[in-house]
């Protein structure tokens, strides 16, 4: 046997993301790349026009009439149950019967001979409206007394009165902070092919195949087993294809069915942005008390979230913000509550942080407010209000932290970027300098990994292998370009011990892995590798029982080696040896499964352990504004992420360097505009700045905490990376924070709301600059 | 001479010949609809996002020059006499990756991979133009592309690599260059081209005396000089062109003339064909230059266009008004002059006649003493929609500000200049007060709007705090840094 020969592909190696040569030939393949059957028809939908309304007349019959149209669908076509609520809450209809709730709403879809005959005759609806009053953002929709769309979520521990009053200082604010289009680049699309009896198949571009299946089949009126859906990679996701396809997916399905033709339906970017949901807007109010060292006593939080016009996700995303409005600090007495408001918007949805993020600004604010408020540097502050042992490591949801690393990982970046050196060159650099200013700050992050949800911890995969030893792998999650397909592969090729490209990744479908979760909440490799290992388990536990009998050993003398095994004295290639256990009958498939341990979560008493682990993070960062334009520019970003024992180091650097910027531009250029009449006018590339080349930090800096290993029995021990580091995007709102509050000396918050645009930015500068 | 009715241009290998090419045609549907090149995607059909990034390569004077462009918004039968060059042309015959590709895969370069192939195709052509670029010019090259998933640290990492991967002499647009010149050369016949049916018609005149003909036979017709507004009309608001009437091709409007009186641009250049000559005499506009759209856009839209469509806030009219520019309208044999401030009459509205076109743009060389800047401010710095421009030209003799134009976009329903806060400064010692006043008396000059890209309050005061930007920047006291560092 050699040594030092190993696989190619294995586990904790940084292995190319498995389609990267289709990626830069254009050879992959998306769902609207997928050939189109003859006769394919398309769908497009038409929308509303007004923000809040009973529609009086929605008359068609121009729209029927223009070239190319085959027909129209309204609510009154749907076979089955015109409802696509993900959470079954039954408030979000295909299209709605009798009123509009946001600008932009689909009202009916139009199907034709070809796209571009769909989208003008979907102009042609003459809709005629009673429009009633509208409330476009939470604070509105309080006042005019609009009701939650979920049940709210309390969180509370000790005694919040008494700690707010007995403190030392108390200081109240509010914070607003803005939503986020996900801005994939490929935008949402369905492909519905009719099959015989009840059958469909779509091809689409969905985070929860599942989902939409089920979706498809309520809408359908059909049983489930009736419904395929497929998903072979996404342009993006973010959060944006976890429900949001499930329109798309149901229009498509319903007129294949019904025109018994391949139909595809695909937005344009407007539609796309205007008519399916984002990251929820919140408006925070906080109520801290502190000690003269910082210390926080005690807070007190409400959280309003524009949830738009159906509850969708909002439940679990306004919990989750929650559950993250500590951070990674201790609150001695606390109490936080969510108010999940209807809006006449657009129904917001998941989103990488999924409310995580706008809980964590919030903690972040109330850090600088007592940073300022003692003339003091916000990152001591930070440091002495860590999650520490003895008493303060419970969370407001009574969960103990116990794999608590931020004092390392702070502590490490903290030297590596000689922050201290550095924060006192920013400080003289602007006592200097009249017009331009600097800021620096460095901010931790602690996300919690597991589906607040408890059953959706669950997962399938569906391993074989065929009798020339090529193995085909099949799991229930999505790849979006996170690079799950080849993580999970990365685990099969180690658990038989054969190069990666032996491997076949295969498309996600609800055929092979049913009832599989969203691949959301950063859990795609943890559930998914951890159900794909356990089919190799059970494989190799099958060929180790063949083997031992045949050569007579004991089964610890059936090693799997590199392409090879190893029977005691024998030694085969695994090609040859899985042709030997076909011949002997034995069983080479397997399907897999895994469910999350420990995890419990009681939403009535606000206690439990929802989350099986958490990941760490902290990012330092530097930047520049000019005080007569509040332009900025980031001069500097230093990263250090824990992404525990990394099953492949490149990709998930490259899941922190992207998370980091799509986190800052959700903090800075990412602007939601919506005009008095309800109607979103940021809604494209042209008006919707995501971060470009020339946004990137000038220097950035980005490694992984390489000595970090997840304490819990998680795939190799590695920790999810999908989401914790969009947070350290928040380095860069508080570095600008800073250079806005020395124009006021330091001595006051500058409350810069998100997204800190440059007008926000120089807004901020002069509310300083002239405090009247 | 008979008229041409068949569009014929060169598709990676292949000659194509297409009749009845519809004046909104898009060159992104013809690739994925009509030949299944998939490898070219559509992002956001606005010329923002870069995913459906393609090379064009044409002839000028005899030389052929390969340009990124926006497919989604460029019209397919613009393309009369081009080499289009997709992703899938990338390969080598024998399938090898390109070193463009290579070095992508590399260093990591693609995540989701649907914005990949036009990053690819921007990337090749740095490459071809600066095969070791620097950072900037990396990013420079790129702000046209979008990339949600990476934050382009690896993208840009691989740009700086592609060198090592492969010389562009050995690549396969430059070793068949000669072919493709002596190909592209045969399909120019010097014929009126007129395209599409009736209702979606398209004419690309033969020279510049056709194109005064053909608007003498359709003076209402759409101009399209570079399609990267008319596009729009098309993919975005559905909106009926024909008949279209493409002048991107016209030589005759692609002159370049520096003179000793200035600079003289033909209406038909783009602002990549003329950046050389406008920063090489006014240097002040190289960074601002810099930051209109992005690559592929500045390769396609013209000046000429800029000014033409009248947009309140285009990039380049505040600066040219504030440069003193004139331009010469033509209709027939019929030319007239103008100071560009007086073209923009309202909202929408220029001094074009029916039948008259831009012909060309003047700017005049600075004077002795004059001091000038260019602003943009934008919620992001590259690639976007101004909230404010503005452009400042102020001649200061004896520490006296003897004369001054300043012109803003943004801040009105036309580019326009300031004239309260010009009048505050004539005449006044050269100094902080004297703009400072000025500042206070834009409120007379303006009462900007409040929309997406800005409030009418952040309009106000980021454009008063430009005069004082300009007056700290140009004052020998200063010694502090008065503008963010650019690298």
């Amino acid at each position: 046997m050699k040594d030092n020969v190993t696989i190619k592909g294995g586990a904790h190696t940084d292995h190319a993301h498995d389609s990267a040569i289709k990626h830069v030939t254009g050879r992959a393949d998306y769902t609207d790349d997928i050939t189109e059957p003859v006769g394919t028809l398309h769908a497009y939908l038409g929308c509303s026009t007004v923000a809040h309304a009973r529609i009086e007349k929605l008359d068609l019959s121009a729209v029927r009439a223009a070239p190319g149209v085959i027909g129209v669908l309204t609510a009154d076509d749907v076979p089955g149950v015109n409802d696509i609520s993900p959470t079954g809450r039954d408030d979000e209809p295909i299209f709605p019967t009798d009123k509009v709730e946001f600008h932009g709403q689909p009202l009916f879809a139009v199907i034709a001979e070809s796209r571009d005959m769909a989208r003008r005759a979907a102009e042609r609806a003459e809709v005629s409206y009673d429009t009633m009053p509208h409330a476009l953002d939470p604070v509105a929709a309080q006042q005019a007394g609009y009701p939650h769309v979920t049940d709210p979520l309390k969180l509370e521990r000790g005694d919040v009165a008494t700690g707010l009053s007995t403190a030392e200082h108390r200081i109240q604010g509010r914070i607003t902070v803005g939503g986020q289009d996900h801005m994939y680049l490929e935008g949402q699309i369905a492909f519905a092919m009719p099959g015989e009896d009840d059958d469909v198949i779509v091809h689409c571009s969905t985070q929860h195949p599942s989902e939409a299946q089920h979706m498809v089949a309520h809408a359908l009126g059909v049983p489930s087993n009736a419904v395929t859906v497929n998903v072979r990679r996404m342009g993006g996701g973010f959060g944006g294809k976890e429900s949001q396809m499930n329109l798309f997916c149901a229009v498509a399905a319903i007129a294949a069915k019904k025109w018994n033709r391949a139909v595809k339906i695909r937005p344009d970017r407007d539609q796309d942005m205007t008519a399916t949901g984002k990251r929820h807007d919140f408006v925070i109010d906080y109520d801290v008390a502190f000690d003269d060292e910082g210390r926080i006593q005690a807070v007190d939080g409400s959280f309003a979230a524009r949830c738009g016009f159906s509850s969708d996700l909002s439940g679990p995303v306004t919990d989750r913000a929650l559950f993250h409005a500590d951070n990674a600090y201790f609150y001695p007495h606390v109490r936080l509550v969510s108010h999940p408001m209807k809006t006449n918007t657009v129904s917001n949805t998941a989103f990488r942080g999924f409310g995580g993020p706008q809980g964590v600004v919030a903690a972040e604010r109330m850090i600088e407010e007592i940073a300022y408020a003692l003339d003091k540097d916000p990152l001591e502050i930070r440091k002495a209000n860590f999650y520490g042992a003895d008493g303060r490591d419970v969370t407001p949801y009574h969960q103990q932290v116990e794999d608590n690393i931020l004092d390392r990982l702070i502590g490490e970046l903290e030297t590596a970027t000689d922050y201290q050196a550095r924060r006192k060159a920013v400080l003289a650099f602007n006592a200097a300098s009249p017009v331009i200013r600097k800021g620096i700050a460095l901010t931790p992050v602690k996300f919690g990994i597991s589906f607040t949800a408890t059953w959706y911890n669950q997962a399938g995969a569906l391993i074989h292998i065929y009798n020339d030893g090529s193995i085909h792998l099949n799991h229930g999650g999505t790849e979006m370009g996170q690079g799950l397909n080849t993580k999970v592969a990365q685990v099969v090729a180690e658990a038989f011990q054969v190069d990666f490209d032996r491997i076949k990744i295969t498309k996600t479908t609800t055929e092979k892995v049913p009832n599989t979760s969203a691949t959301a909440a950063s859990s795609g490799t943890d559930l998914n590798g951890m159900a794909a290992l356990d089919g190799c388990e059970q494989i190799k536990a099958r060929l180790i029982e063949f083997a031992a009998a045949k050569w007579d050993v004991a089964p610890d003398q059936v090693l799997f080696l590199p392409n090879m095994v190893q029977i005691g004295d024998t030694s085969l290639s695994f090609d040859a040896f899985i042709k030997e256990a076909y011949m002997a009958r034995v069983q080479l498939s397997a399907a897999g499964f895994y469910k999350t341990p420990k995890i419990h979560w009681d939403r009535t008493t606000g206690k439990g352990r929802p989350f099986y682990y958490y990941a760490y993070g902290a990012a330092c960062s530097e930047v520049s504004i000019d005080t007569l334009t509040g332009e900025y520019r980031v001069d500097r970003t230093d990263i250090l992420h824990d992404v525990g024992k990394s099953l492949n180091p490149i990709l998930d650097k490259g899941q922190v360097e992207g998370a980091f910027i799509q986190g800052m531009g959700w903090l800075t250029s990412e602007e939601l505009w919506w005009d008095g009449d309800g109607r979103l006018r940021t809604h494209a590339p042209s008006t919707y700045k995501i971060p470009l080349a020339s946004d990137r930090p000038r220097i950035f800096n980005v490694s992984l905490a390489d000595w970090s290993e997840n304490k819990e029995r998680s795939i190799k021990r590695s920790k999810a990376v999908g989401e914790p580091p969009f947070m350290l995007g928040i380095s860069v709102l508080e570095a600008l924070s800073m250079a806005v509050a020395s124009v006021g000396d330091y001595k006051t918050c500058p409350r810069l709301d998100t997204p800190a645009t440059p007008e926000r930015v120089l807004m901020a500068v002069q509310r300083l600059k002239d405090p009247s | 001479m008979t008229h041409r009715d068949e569009i014929r241009f060169l598709l990676n290998g292949r000659d194509i010949a297409l009749n009845d090419v519809g004046a909104g045609q898009t060159l992104l549907d013809f690739l994925r609809l009509d030949r299944r090149l998939t490898g070219t995607k559509e992002g956001c059909a606005e010329g923002d996002c870069g995913a459906c990034t393609v090379l064009v390569g044409r002839l000028h004077d005899g030389q052929l020059r390969y340009e990124t462009v926006n497919a989604c918004i460029r019209f397919l039968a613009m393309l009369d006499g081009c080499h289009v060059v997709t992703v899938e042309h990338l390969s080598g015959p024998d399938g090898r990756l390109h070193p463009v590709q290579q070095a992508m895969v590399d260093h990591h370069g693609s995540q989701c991979g649907f914005c990949t192939p036009g990053f690819v195709m921007s990337l090749y052509a740095l490459w071809m133009q600066t095969p070791e670029p620097t950072e900037q010019q990396v990013e420079s090259a790129l702000q046209g592309n979008l990339c949600r998933c990476t934050g382009y640290e690896p993208i840009v990492r691989a740009a700086v690599a592609v060198s090592r991967y492969g010389t562009p002499a050995s690549d396969h647009l430059n070793t068949e260059r000669d072919h493709v010149t002596a190909r592209l050369a045969a399909l120019r016949d010097g014929r009126r081209v007129v395209t599409g049916p009736a209702e979606n018609l398209g004419i690309l005149p033969a020279d510049v005396d056709d194109l005064a003909r053909v608007l003498g036979e359709h003076p209402d017709a759409t101009i399209v000089a570079g399609s990267t507004d008319v596009g729009l009309w098309v993919t975005k608001f559905l909106r009926p062109i024909s008949p279209a009437v493409f002048i991107g091709h016209l030589d005759e409007l692609k002159s370049i003339r520096t003179t000793d009186s200035g600079l003289t641009i033909g209406a038909g250049v783009t602002y990549s064909e003329c950046q050389d000559a406008i920063t090489g005499m006014f240097p002040h506009l190289a960074a601002y230059w810099d930051r209109i759209a992005g690559w592929q856009v500045r390769n396609m839209g013209t000046v000429g266009g800029n000014i033409a469509n009248g947009s309140p806030i285009g990039d380049t009219p505040p600066v040219l008004i504030a440069l003193g520019a004139q331009i010469t309208l033509r209709c027939g044999n019929d030319r007239r002059d103008m100071p560009l401030q007086d073209f923009f009459i309202d909202y929408g509205k220029q001094d074009r006649q029916p039948g008259e076109f831009v012909e060309s743009i003047h700017i005049p060389r600075a004077a002795p003493g004059q001091l000038d800047a260019a602003y943009k401010i934008s919620k992001r710095r590259d690639e976007d929609i101004s909230s404010v421009a503005a452009g400042l030209s102020v001649t200061v003799r004896d520490n006296t500000i003897q004369d001054c134009r300043i012109a803003f976009g943004g801040m009105a329903a036309t580019p326009k200049r300031a004239a309260t806060a010009e009048a505050a400064l004539s005449g006044q010692p050269w100094g902080e007060a004297a703009f400072r006043a000025a500042a206070q008396a834009l409120g007379d000059d303006f009462t900007p709007m409040t929309d997406m890209r800005a409030s009418s309050g952040y309009r106000m005061l980021s454009a008063r705090n430009l005069l004082l930007r300009f007056y700290l920047e140009h004052d020998a006291a200063t010694d502090t840094p008065v503008q963010l560092a650019t690298a």
